[in-house]
């Protein structure tokens, strides 16, 4: 198809990875400080009691990096191993590697995020919409300004609300978790249901803040694509008002607001983590939340590199299927 | 049966505005014959395009019709409902959109485009019978069929143009409003552009409104030229006749506008600026740039009256 | 003007949203004994009373207290990083639309790019590293090392449009030189645009320490509402039932993002009258 366009968004992509890495390498540097043998110290200062392997661990780190190295020297070797899908070991939970502990967390997270993101963009898209439509139901009016008012604070707040009411309060769901402790996990319909009502809460929290948010945006977009001449010549043909409304107004409205949602993916992270870390969603929110406390530093290295990297994918998946959406695109943006 | 496919009978748009309504178009009237292909010239501001959108039942708020009476035929526009007028637009009266606009949805195929015309209008086809409708409307407009399946931003400004056109005439209206077709085409293409329109037109036997300020092309094209100044329809006459004896100084002055190879020399433009619809002078609003202008002009509003029997003009020299 | 502010009624929510909070902070500040904003200043866990209309936390601070001193110090972060962002934003913004070619495409594919990374792990990223040192002034540099991204993305694409109408080109003809034309022409026309990037860059500052303080990577010793926040996950005070505990900074939180998001959407409308129309 496309293909130069296809290889220049795959190029951004992979300069998004090796940024990633860099920084992973280089921010922890700046400080003069290294937060791993500091840890590292820590440990074997608790004496071998902590964990049996902290003396191995210690003899991986210093071979591994050898400190005595240029920094160069360490750079590339960091690179490498990154390149390989080595993001070392867990400090905290020796001898767990790191990918392994993510590799546990990220369904549940890009399960989480995935669909709230999905439901909540496309909620939002149509209602803002039929919002900017002078033919919308007047109940929608009312509906809007306690959606852009919850729009307007974080994730976690609200999720805090959510759980004092239901999970506290009513006791209607559950506080915290992924599922029930001591569950059966296994593909029956009792586990699947635990799992949905594990995360009603965490979700909810997510798309009643970001709906509003894509409805306002589409209500903007829906204004501008109103006004163009190819909807006044739609309507001069005789067309209905609801193919306006679909194939000439939504359909043209969608490129800027899908472009926003390639731009907004990080925003959403950032806010979702907060989200898992409260309510202990055992995705990698709460993982993070988790290696933050036990002062961790790989795998929060490894966290930061993944989500950025998953999310680099997403919009490059993003960039991928923007020309089927906006056919002009490989002729001007690239 | 009427004689006349098309009536206009003191058409009056209005926009609100906080210091008291604006008149778009004021009081016009004028009517066409099967077949026929009427001009309306004017400057911009002059409410030419107001009165086309006004024909469709298209004004929006802040603007209204605020009376006269359009006829298609033996209907009466301003009774029907929303729904029918709906059904009217491009089956009974059809629209050819500015040259200069972005008239086609950037990212739906051309054959979609006109798919939609002919679904919106109850026109039951399969995929196969639209494909077949879709290649022989853009034959009909002298488009190669592979544009089907194009996008607009795959066509040239001139071939955007005749797409349009495919979809004017895909429900063989009885009447083409073609506003300002061949705006921003070039000289050439718009001369393609006027061509493709009058062959579809005659095949069709459709009347033609063609809205414009280029008195040379209105000279090749119309049959009836009708001049608007300030919102009022100031003169009407077949197009000969408006050329060599025009009956409005304004008319004359626009005739005199033109560059033509006779008569060499600096290009002649009309003094003065087009008024502003919301503080018109008083009398016949042409007076301050009217040559001829008497005490009378300033103080009495012309009225339109009949000049022969195709011919109308409203000032008190005519 | 008042014929205005009626129309507009964002930005008249927003002022009062923000009014409300600066009387709380101004008349706190005077009646308020801030040093009970301390552990160990008055009993822990009471609920609200007449003597602590917020109620106690549980190492014994006064929460009223809390309120007070720790808001101007959340503002401040979001302020200072706020400021910082848009300044940074605006300079490179304007010199990528001035310069265009090369500049501005190095510029735009940072910003760009930047802005598809998750702006908080970067943040977490740096917070680790400089773990235990981190002042509130410090947590605001912090903040505001990405929060340029975004104001330069949204003012050089603004810069773009109004760097495309005619006066701009006519000035240029004119012969003014490039600030002139910046300070002269564009910036007049910017500047309720500019007031509202900074506005929601002051928000998604404050937003973004209040993230980093609830992973516990804020200033500790500091009492200001992230940091409450923090205090509230780590002793579980919801299942606990302490629910004043978490309502006071709730209820102030939601007033600072509230103020801030109307005011943005207020001052946007002002920005692009196209969509002054009926909310």
């Amino acid at each position: 198809m496309h293909a130069i366009y296809i290889v220049r968004r795959f190029l951004v992509f992979l300069v998004i990875v090796w940024l990633a890495a860099t920084l992973n390498f280089f921010l922890p540097k700046l400080s003069g400080q290294d937060p791993v043998r500091t840890k590292l110290l820590e440990e074997a200062s608790l004496g071998g009691y902590v964990h049996a392997g902290i003396e191995d661990m210690v003899k991986v780190y210093q071979k591994r990096f050898g400190l005595d190295k240029p920094l160069w020297r360490q750079y590339l070797t960091y690179i490498d191993d990154v390149a390989h899908g080595d993001l070392n070991y867990s400090i905290a939970n020796y001898p767990r590697t790191v990918v392994g502990m993510i590799g546990e967390a990220l369904p549940w997270t890009v399960g989480l995020l995935g669909l709230t993101t999905l439901f909540s963009f496309a909620a939002g898209t149509v209602l803002g919409a039929l919002l900017a439509w002078p033919g919308a139901p007047r109940w929608m009016r009312w509906l809007m300004p306690p959606l852009w008012a919850l729009h307007a604070i974080p994730f976690f707040l609200l999720g805090l609300v959510l759980m004092w009411l239901f999970a506290f309060q009513f006791q209607w769901l559950p506080i915290f978790g992924g599922y029930s402790a001591g569950a059966n996990p296994a593909l029956t319909w009792t586990f699947v249901f635990d799992i949905l009502r594990h995360a009603v809460l965490p979700a909810l929290s997510i798309v009643l803040v970001s709906v509003g948010g894509w409805a306002l945006a589409m209500r903007g977009m829906m204004v501008t694509t109103m006004g163009e001449d190819y909807v006044t010549f739609a309507e001069a043909k005789g067309l209905r008002s609801s193919t306006i409304f679909t194939r000439y107004c939504m359909r043209n409205a969608i490129l800027p607001q899908t472009t926003g949602l390639a731009l907004a993916l990080g925003t959403i992270l950032s806010g979702a983590v907060l989200v898992e870390a409260i309510f202990g969603y055992p995705g990698i929110g709460a993982l993070l939340f988790q290696a933050i406390e036990e002062n961790d530093f790989f795998l929060i290295q490894g966290i930061v590199f993944t989500v950025i990297v998953a999310l680099g994918f997403a919009t490059f998946l993003l960039d991928i299927c923007y020309p089927w959406l906006d056919p002009r695109i490989s002729y001007h943006r690239t | 049966m009427s004689a006349q496919v098309l009536r206009v009978e003191k058409l009056d748009v209005a926009y609100d505005h906080p210091r008291g309504a604006v008149h778009a178009v004021d009081q016009v009237s004028f009517s066409l014959r099967p077949g026929e292909r009427f001009g309306l010239a004017g400057e911009s501001g002059s409410g030419k395009s107001t009165m086309a959108l006004a024909i469709l039942r298209m004004i929006k708020p802040p603007g209204r019709i605020q009376g006269g009476e359009v006829w298609l035929e033996d209907t009466l526009l301003s009774r029907l409902s929303d729904e029918a007028i709906r059904r009217l637009r491009l089956a009974g009266i059809a629209m050819v959109p500015q040259g200069s606009m972005n008239s086609l949805n950037p990212v739906v195929r051309i054959r979609q485009q006109i798919a939609d015309a002919l679904a919106d209008h109850g026109e039951k086809l399969s995929r196969g019978q639209t494909v077949a409708r879709v290649r022989e409307l853009l034959a009909q407009v002298g488009l190669p069929p592979q544009v089907a399946e194009m996008y607009p931003h795959e066509l040239s400004g001139g071939m955007k143009q005749r797409a349009c056109i495919a979809i004017a005439i895909c429900l063989r209206p009885k009447v083409i409003i073609a506003d300002e077709p061949t705006s921003a085409l070039d000289v050439v293409v718009q001369r393609q552009v006027m061509e493709t329109l009058g062959r579809v037109q005659a095949q069709l036997g459709a009347a033609v409104i063609l809205v414009g300020h280029d008195m040379g092309l209105m000279a090749q094209f119309v049959d009836r030229l009708g001049i608007m100044y300030a919102g009022r329809l100031v003169e009407v006459s077949p197009i000969r006749e408006i050329i060599t004896n025009p009956r409005h100084p304004y008319t004359r002055m626009l005739i005199e506008s033109l560059p033509s190879l006779e008569h060499k020399g600096g290009l002649r433009g009309i003094p003065g600026l087009a008024p502003l619809l919301r503080e018109l002078p008083s009398g016949c609003a042409f007076h301050p740039r009217c040559p001829m202008a008497m005490q009378r002009c300033l103080v009495e509003k012309p009225e339109v009256r009949a000049m022969g029997p195709d011919a109308t003009a409203a000032c008190h020299l005519a | 003007m008042f014929r205005y502010l009626r129309r507009n009624t964002s930005l008249v929510v927003g002022i009062v949203l923000l009014g409300i909070l600066v009387i709380f902070m101004v008349v706190g500040a005077l009646m308020v004994d801030t040093s009970n904003a301390q552990p160990l200043s008055v009993p822990a866990l009471q609920a609200p009373s007449w003597d602590y209309p917020f109620g106690t936390d549980r190492q014994g601070r006064d929460l009223l207290a809390v309120m007070v001193a720790g808001t101007p110090l959340t503002l401040r972060i979001g302020f200072i990083a706020g400021i910082l962002g848009v300044g940074i934003g605006a300079v490179l913004a304007f010199t990528a639309a001035y310069y265009g070619g090369i500049v501005d495409t190095v510029i735009r594919s940072i910003a760009d790019i930047g802005l598809t990374i998750p702006g908080l792990l970067v943040l977490i990223i740096i917070a680790v590293s400089l773990k235990g040192s981190l002042t509130v002034d410090q947590m605001a540099i912090v903040v505001a090392s990405l929060a340029w991204l975004s104001p330069t993305r949204t003012i050089r694409s603004q810069v773009l449009t109004l760097r495309g109408r005619g006066y701009v080109e006519i000035a240029r003809l004119n012969g003014m030189s490039g600030p002139e034309i910046i300070f002269g022409e564009l910036m007049p026309n910017l500047l309720p645009y500019l007031a509202a990037t900074l506005v929601s860059s002051v928000s998604a500052a404050i937003l973004a320490s209040v993230g980093l303080e609830v992973l516990g990577l804020g200033p500790v010793e500091a009492p200001d509402l992230g940091m409450t926040l923090y205090w509230v996950f780590f002793n579980a005070a919801i299942i606990n039932g302490w629910w004043w505990w978490w309502t006071a900074p709730l209820v102030v939180i939601v007033l600072v993002f509230l103020g801030l998001f109307f005011l943005t959407v207020g001052l946007d409308e002002i920005a692009n009258p196209r969509l002054r129309r009926a909310v």
